[in-house]
């Protein structure tokens, strides 16, 4: 849309407002349609992503934004959102009657500005002019803003504005990212709200001679500048290029898989060490991918998701702070675990990075990842960044002993039935600790396991709390994979799953999942542990305790409190982790109530196949809310999960035995 | 019947549907948005659904007849009918749906058979019950009457 925006930004606006919608559900296409036309906004529909790309090439600029179902038969849904982002740089909102943490991810990646759920009400549709002015405000950034703009306001060249926008704009935004470039500034500027300049419309030759030029200077070297000078077409301006440069090397990321970390501010460093905790949990998807463990795609995923969040890097862990995602990842586990990765696929830990919704994520990860690098080994826990722990995760990660985590490792990666096969019950320490399972046995997912990527953003969490706080326990993970923190396991996030984790069996599933995102078998993990003091009963299959762990998505991975998984919100089972927490397995997963529990975080120690949560089966009484309290102290919390372990969290068959892991020794 | 009298039968009528969970409040939101402009709304978007419906059920049989299952065409079936069914606010099929999908993804046969069965029953349950209720709906407007407004909070 260029200028035409003129008229769009009228009086008037948001009435006017051009907006295609797409969907091969003529009910709903129906639907749609009434409501739109209800919003005052001009309607067109179509039951083809191929007509409707058509219609949008043949006249630009007469669309303001799109709206896509995600599933179609002619054309998957998040390819029109990239054809569309890439050539016209329109909104494009994905809806879907499919609500699961995946595919929702999945459209984020994929830059969709918003995601909505179907049904989809009225209310959802009024708002979606937003889009429109913040992408006009934005220009390209990959961030959201959620400034509010004015259109008085607006000053700031709307049109796709490089990532760097200098703060001398009007301010109304906060864009902070942004700098603009001086001359672009001073031309755009015109004052209010309509769109200065003309929106660029990215034509498919002018596109190919972009890609073009960007081949010959090299990817790494491509600079705008340089890319202008190549491509020599008049008119095009540097930010022109700029901005689609970014786009475009979003999307060869998520081609790729990797290597590029989503944010370009963001993950330039990518320090392999460690985890720089960098915005991007993806930063340590790095080093796990040099660790070999992650596969370069799950680190492009977590990239991406970590580039939300920039935070510091550096081996603190724990400073992840809020995210709710925390996954823990094995991360640790991968670290520590170097040659054990086997299990795990590396993609697997990843996949907890991928679950980590890029919100929290990103920290998170890092945590994890740092952690686990700090821990030595110890299950990245993922510094329950949510604040709540940075601290236990750490902890737990000393815990985990270095061959817990290998087996964590395996445990995770294999289809081994998530149940951790340790016996042991090592307490999940869920607090902040990486749930507190312990990778010992089968580690404990905290209840992330089957949270895959829940732990993103709060959001994410948000959709298993719904659930049934139990945890299906088959996602537990954790006794599989490393990545015990990748229990975020998907299927935690069904929401129609709300099933307990009982079955262990759901665990391997989940890893699965880390593996790729997509499987989010619901088995298991709904997580529950979302925020919500998931109940995650980590039924490690092997032992019948069903972990219940309310998973309390905690950054911190680590379980810092033994509170494992139980927590829920307002469930606390902390006895019910039990099994050591295996915070040395990777560190937990770190589930992040959404809000709940701060500390509660279930750091899925999954890593090991002897981590395993082993949870009791606690009916959900157990989880008392009284967990909630973010940390229990974490004696209470040893103890009760000590005491589970008495059931026979014997030395697991996992290297690690982490029998009796004291809790102690996670400093919440 | 007297107007009156019919006019409180569908008002009976439409309570019991959402009581029962036959429709749930995204049928309410249709309803609303039913103006003067569009006075057929909800009768066609109705319409429209019963023949989306009836296609995604005849390609389910199918496709589960087969001596090789297609889960994931299954799915995708499933998953339409799923998205169609909560717009318009029929509930219980979409639950059915849900349910169904859990077995289509355990790739258990048997269990999606049965659910097959499920799903088609409520919608033929709703079926029915819309059609009922639309009839109601004519004979009140023949009758001379107007359709009464029904507050039902959700």
């Amino acid at each position: 849309m260029s200028t035409a925006s003129s008229s769009v930004v009228s009086d008037q606006f948001p009435a006017g407002l051009r907006v295609l919608v797409v969907d091969d559900d003529p009910t709903c296409l129906k639907i749609l349609e009434k409501m739109l036309r209800t919003c005052l906004y001009e309607v067109t529909k179509s039951n083809r992503a191929e007509l409707a790309l058509d219609m949008l090439r043949d006249k630009r600029n007469i669309f303001d934004i799109v709206i896509s179902d995600v599933h179609m038969p002619d054309m998957d849904g998040f390819k029109l959102l990239e054809q569309v982002g890439l050539e016209m740089d329109l909104p494009v909102i994905m809806m879907s009657a499919d609500d699961s943490k995946h595919v929702v991810m999945k459209g984020v990646t994929h830059g969709a500005c918003d995601y909505l759920i179907k049904p989809v009400r009225i209310e959802a549709l009024k708002n979606i002019w937003q889009h429109v002015v913040r992408k006009r405000k934005n220009g390209w950034k990959e961030i959201e803003q959620s400034g509010s703009v004015d259109e008085g306001d607006r000053q700031q060249k709307p049109s796709e504005d490089v990532d760097y926008s200098s703060s001398a704009n009007e301010g109304n935004w906060r864009s902070s990212k942004r700098r603009k470039d001086e001359e672009d500034e001073a031309d755009d500027r015109d004052d209010s709200s309509t769109l200065k300049k003309p929106r660029v419309v990215w034509s498919v030759e002018l596109h190919q001679q972009f890609v073009a030029a960007v081949n010959q200077l090299g990817i790494d070297k491509a600079v705008p500048k340089k890319i202008l000078e190549l491509m020599n077409v008049p008119g095009l301006t540097r930010e022109n290029v700029a901005s689609h440069l970014q786009k475009y090397r979003l999307y060869l990321r998520r081609l790729s898989g990797v290597s590029q970390h989503s944010c370009n501010s963001f993950i330039s460093p990518q320090d392999a060490s460690y985890g720089p905790l960098s915005p991007l949990n993806g930063l340590d998807l790095q080093t796990f991918a040099a660790t070999g463990h992650i596969p370069a795609q799950s680190l492009a995923t977590l990239q991406a998701a970590g580039l939300s969040r920039s935070t510091a890097k550096s081996g603190m862990p724990m400073p992840l702070v809020e995210q709710r995602n925390l996954f823990s990842f094995d991360n640790a586990k991968l670290r520590f675990g170097d040659g054990q990765p086997q299990h795990m696929n590396s993609g697997k830990q990843m996949n907890l990075l991928h679950g980590i919704p890029t919100n929290m994520e990103p920290k998170q990860l890092v945590n994890l990842h740092h952690s686990a690098q700090s821990l030595g080994g110890m299950n990245m826990q993922v510094s329950p960044h949510g604040g709540h722990n940075g601290q236990s995760s750490s902890i737990l990660m000393q815990m985990s002993q270095p061959q817990a985590r290998g087996q964590i490792l395996n445990e995770t990666t294999g289809g081994q039935v998530a149940r951790l096969p340790t016996s042991t019950g090592q307490p999940i320490l869920s607090n902040g600790i990486a749930g507190g399972v312990l990778a010992r046995n089968g580690i404990v997912e905290n209840g992330r396991a089957g949270y895959n990527q829940v732990p993103q953003t709060s959001s994410m969490l948000n959709f298993p709390l719904n659930h049934a706080p139990e945890l299906p326990g088959n996602s537990f993970p954790l006794g599989s994979s490393p990545g015990i923190s990748a229990i975020t396991s998907k299927g935690g996030f069904h929401e129609d799953a709300n099933s307990d984790i009982k079955g262990s069996a759901g665990f391997i599933q989940s890893y699965d999942i880390f593996n790729d995102l997509q499987q989010h078998k619901p088995n298991g993990w709904e997580l529950q542990n979302v925020g919500v003091g998931v109940g995650l009963t980590f039924d490690a299959s092997q032992h019948s305790n069903s972990l219940r762990s309310n998973i309390d998505v905690a950054p911190s991975v680590l379980i810092n409190q033994s509170y494992s998984s139980s927590q829920r919100n307002g469930q606390n089972s902390n006895a019910t982790v039990t099994g050591k927490a295996i915070f040395s397995v990777g560190e937990g997963i770190e589930h992040r109530n959404n809000g709940q529990n701060v500390g509660q975080h279930m750091n899925n120690l999954l890593g090991d196949n002897s981590m395993r949560i082993k949870t009791e089966r606690v009916p959900d009484t157990i989880f008392q809310p009284a967990l909630f309290p973010q940390h229990f102290g974490q004696e209470d919390l040893m103890s009760a999960l000590l005491k589970q372990q008495q059931d026979g969290i014997g030395p697991a068959e996992n290297e690690f035995d982490f029998d009796g892991y004291p809790l102690d020794n996670i400093p919440v | 019947m007297e107007v009156g009298q019919m006019q409180r039968s569908l008002v009976d009528y439409t309570k019991s549907l959402f009581l029962e969970g036959v429709l749930d409040g995204q049928f309410l939101q249709l309803q609303q948005l039913q103006d003067d402009t569009n006075p057929d709304f909800v009768a066609e978007v109705v319409s429209l659904f019963f023949e989306d419906s009836q296609r995604l059920l005849n390609d389910l049989t199918r496709t589960l007849d087969q001596p090789n299952v297609d889960f994931k065409i299954v799915d995708a079936h499933v998953h339409q009918l799923k998205g169609s069914s909560s717009s318009i606010g029929a509930q219980r099929v979409k639950n059915s749906c849900i349910a169904f999908r859990n077995f289509c993804e355990a790739q258990n046969i048997e269990g999606c058979m049965r659910c097959l069965q499920q799903v088609k029953q409520e919608y033929l349950l709703v079926k029915n019950k819309l059609e009922t209720l639309f009839r109601l709906k004519q004979q009140i407007v023949a009758a001379g009457g107007s359709i009464p407004v029904m507050e039902l909070s959700f």
